[in-house]
């Protein structure tokens, strides 16, 4: 018997029993289902949500792959095994099958919890709500392993992913309900749960703090660090990168978030097949360059003085905070999340410009935290509903003007 | 203010199997019926009983709510059954007609002279009043409340909709007939809007306001003409008919007699030799379906009306009140491995996620009845608007119908919209949610409420 009819049949078999939301996760995971329309239309678009969430997927997984490889690549760089980078983005030191392989073995477990925690939750809720298993997590699986330190532990990520499933997103009905965007609930428990796992320069090389300990138990190793260039730039201190390292990637911070490169050409994927508002991504980017442009005035103006732990990144040029730290990931991936962003198109333009303004001015102000895109977007994810209020009151108000018009 | 209007959002679903511009007459049917669910909010009460003899457009029923509204037989014969439900709703009314039709003699009026209540009084009594519907609401329409304005669709843009520049040819005399009455019932204008293709018989009428319509569908649903023209305000009604009921309409007020006669399309893929039929309101569908159209036992979705707002029939079913087009489709009843991921060629998509309906504008698809998804709650945001040219929020209009906050449903314009607006928003939701369904309930929920 064919598969599809084995399956079709332990369809009819679960039906309305317990097992039902489970099995029907996996069926439509293999076969998009024979329901026919019933009532209103009687054809429909070849667009559901499964296809959507895969779209972003495939714009992830460059980012995803090339994470494996820059988390080796750091690594032996940092521990003296290879020469640094030539310039260019096919370079060979980079490209390798060693700093490839350290990459896998790392990041795989991160993705494996990811989904099997999360996904896991979302079987539960389902099969206790006789609901279907919703496509949600699909997206905030992917983007989980990508916004955190290479070598958080594992146990630390299983809690922080049941935290934002559960809360962040199940007690708000699930799928299409939540307020606040899963993936930065979880970074942001991790960040104010395990705040020294977050930041500082040990955690974003695979090893580091392992040597750190080792040191301290008395062995007589080298230390290791790698800052980011963001810690760099809130010391005060010199980047040690180039642009050019900067917009390909090859500089240390967390798993995906590096490589503006590829981050970009995920974004036009997005916005070519339709599934990544442009009107966000495009108003962050101006929001951004704004703030930038403002505290650049203010650095020249000589208001900040050379001294303040706030110049060394208030006189980061302008359209230079594009390509560091998470902003160009959080842009792309998180604030374009349809169900927590604004959802009238003008709220679009607001809600992506009041993102970037903010990201760029918590990055400078917050010296606790160099990087200010989580916050802003989970800041803006509160506004979104408001702002959308706005707009469509526009709409309600002309209506009622056309009314008074007419009775007048 | 120029009478032109470009509809810049929409889309227009192009299907295979659009109707041959040839016509034949359809066999005569046997028996005919009168299906209740066509009239949304009526509640009948029965005027003849089961065995009584009527002639073509004597009343068979009225509207309890509306006393004078009458429904009018479409053919003589006897009333053989009235099709009851659960509680005793009726259902359906069958009549079995006679071999020579017989017609009903209405009196006859002069429309020069006639003035607005004389010609009201006709309408209600000879049946005709069931062509006539409402905004808001999208009821038939309440004689008592006089319409800011008069809005007719010179043309169709729904998939496979049949060609209105070709049934109403030769027509003009009955059409001026018609909006001449029309135009008597109202202090306002009538609008009637044509497409940009060929000659409309609306071309050369007296009495009307003419617009020329461009732009995909849904340029052609009435309620976007009426959004571009002159919008309903809180407290006011406007009237919609039908272009193919105004044949009928006219014929009654030129001869007295209540012709059911209609021009139907049979179109669909499903069909071998798409084309027209001469056949009557409320016939078999056997008749038509099955020369030339599909097989006995084809698995295939036979629609009264086109793909978008049409009702799922039985083969063995009747043509409904108001439709002029019989589509049919393949069922799309089947499994399609990893149809999620794989890249889609023979689908229509207004995005480009893998699929690539928007390389290929000129094709012909042969869609079938798959949803292509499950069920979800709203997620993604932005591509209802591009496919709804009203100046209304379809997300939020949606939303507020299913948390049934009457206030703002009133304050976001429900009073302006029907469920045939939402049918493209419907076909191209990701969450395959029925916005047709909701926004009939908003609407009736507020017929309630409201009044």
């Amino acid at each position: 018997m064919g598969l599809k009819r084995s399956l079709h049949n332990l369809k009819e078999k679960y039906r309305g029993t317990k097992m039902a939301p489970a099995f029907g996760a996996f069926h439509t995971f293999l076969y998009l289902p024979n329901i026919t329309t019933k009532g209103g239309t009687h054809i429909k678009g070849a667009d559901d949500l499964k296809r959507t969430m895969n779209t972003v997927i495939l714009a992830l997984i460059p980012c995803l792959i090339f994470g494996m490889f820059n988390t080796g690549y750091q690594h032996h760089l940092e521990f003296g095994d290879i020469q640094a980078v030539s310039g260019s983005f096919f370079s060979s030191e980079f490209w390798t099958m060693d700093n490839f392989m350290v990459g896998f073995w790392k990041i795989i477990p991160l993705v494996a919890i990811s989904y099997g925690v999360g996904l896991g939750i979302e079987f539960v809720f389902a099969t206790i709500n006789n609901h279907e298993v919703e496509e949600g997590y699909l997206v905030t699986g992917m983007l989980v392993p990508l916004i955190v330190p290479v070598d958080i532990p594992l146990w630390m990520l299983t809690v922080a992913i049941v935290f934002g499933v559960i809360i962040g997103k199940e007690v708000f009905g699930g799928t299409g309900m939540n307020i606040l965007n899963p993936a930065l609930t979880i970074r942001a428990f991790l960040f104010f749960a395990y705040p020294t796992w977050m930041s500082g320069d040990k955690v974003w090389i695979e090893g580091a703090v392992e040597r750190d300990n080792l040191i301290a138990a008395g062995q007589n190793l080298d230390a290791i660090s790698g800052e980011t260039v963001l810690g760099s730039l809130a010391q005060n201190n010199d980047v040690g990168y180039s642009l050019m390292d900067m917009f390909y990637g090859f500089i240390p911070g967390s798993v995906g978030e590096t490589s503006t490169l590829l981050i970009l050409l995920g974004g036009l994927f997005l916005i070519f097949t339709k599934i990544g508002s442009w009107r966000i991504m495009l108003s962050s980017v101006i929001g951004a360059l704004l703030m930038g442009l403002i505290f650049n005035q203010i650095a020249d103006a000589g208001i900040i003085s050379e001294g303040s732990k706030f110049y060394g990144l208030m006189n980061t040029t302008f359209w230079h905070h594009l390509l560091i730290g998470g902003f160009a990931f959080g842009v792309v991936y998180m604030a374009t999340d349809p169900v927590t962003a604004s959802q009238t198109n003008k709220g679009k333009w607001i809600y992506g410009f009041l993102i970037g303004f903010i990201s760029i001015m918590i990055r400078v102000f917050n010296p606790a935290y160099p990087e200010g895109v989580m916050l802003a977007i989970l800041l803006m994810n509160v506004f979104a509903p408001t702002i959308d209020h706005y707009i469509v009151q526009g709409n309600v108000k002309k209506r009622m003007k056309r009314l008074k018009a007419k009775t007048a | 203010m120029s009478n032109d209007i470009r509809i810049k959002k929409g889309l227009d679903i192009k299907l295979k199997g659009a109707a041959e511009k040839a016509t034949e007459k359809a066999i005569l049917s046997n028996f005919f019926s009168i299906r209740l669910e066509d009239f949304h909010g009526v509640i009948p009460k029965m005027i003849v009983k089961v065995g009584k003899k009527v002639k073509a457009g004597t009343s068979v029923f009225y509207n309890k709510t509306s006393e004078n509204v009458k429904f009018a037989s479409p053919v003589s014969g006897e009333i053989i059954e009235i099709v009851r439900g659960e509680k005793r709703k009726i259902l359906a009314i069958k009549i079995k007609a006679d071999k020579e039709q017989v017609y009903h003699e209405n009196d006859n009026i002069n429309l020069e002279t006639a003035n607005t209540e004389t010609i009201k009084a006709h309408l209600l009594a000879s049946g005709c009043w069931s062509f006539i519907k409402q905004r808001p609401y999208d009821v038939i329409a309440n004689p008592d409340k006089a319409p800011k304005a008069i809005f007719i669709s010179g043309f169709a843009s729904a998939p496979l909709a049949a060609n209105l520049n070709y049934v109403l040819q030769g027509k003009e005399a009955e059409l001026q007939a018609a909006v001449t009455a029309l135009g008597k019932l109202t202090e306002g204008k009538v609008h009637i809007s044509v497409g940009k293709h060929g000659n409309s018989p609306f071309d050369n009428l007296n009495g009307i306001t003419l617009h020329n319509v461009s732009g995909p569908h849904p340029s052609g649903n009435v309620g976007t003409q009426i959004n571009k023209i002159d919008p309903v305000n809180k407290g006011e009604v406007v009237w919609t008919v039908n272009a193919q009921d105004l044949v009928i309409i006219g014929e009654l007020l030129l001869t007295g007699k209540f012709n059911a006669e209609r021009i139907v399309a049979l179109v669909g893929s499903s069909v071998e030799k798409p084309r027209y039929f001469v056949t009557k309101i409320g016939s078999e569908v056997a008749t038509m379906i099955y020369d030339y159209g599909i097989a006995k036992d084809a698995n295939a979705r036979i629609i009264s009306g086109n793909v978008l707002s049409g009702k799922q029939i039985q083969p063995d079913g009747y043509l409904d009140y108001y439709s002029n087009t019989i589509t049919i489709i393949p069922e799309g009843d089947d499994y399609e491995f990893f149809g999620w991921t794989t890249p889609v060629f023979n689908k229509v998509s207004t995005t480009r996620a893998l699929t690539f309906s928007w390389m290929l504008p000129k094709k012909n698809f042969n869609l079938n009845t798959n949803t292509n998804g499950e069920h979800r709650a709203f997620v993604v945001t932005g591509g209802y608007e591009e496919v709804f040219p009203l100046d209304i929020f379809p997300l939020q209009i949606l939303k507020s119908c299913m948390y049934k906050d009457l206030d703002e449903m009133e304050a976001l314009g429900m009073y302006e919209v029907a469920p045939e607006d939402f049918a493209l928003t419907e076909f191209v939701c990701v969450s395959k949610q029925p916005h047709q369904e909701i926004i009939r309930k908003g609407l009736d929920l507020m017929i309630k409420e409201i009044g």
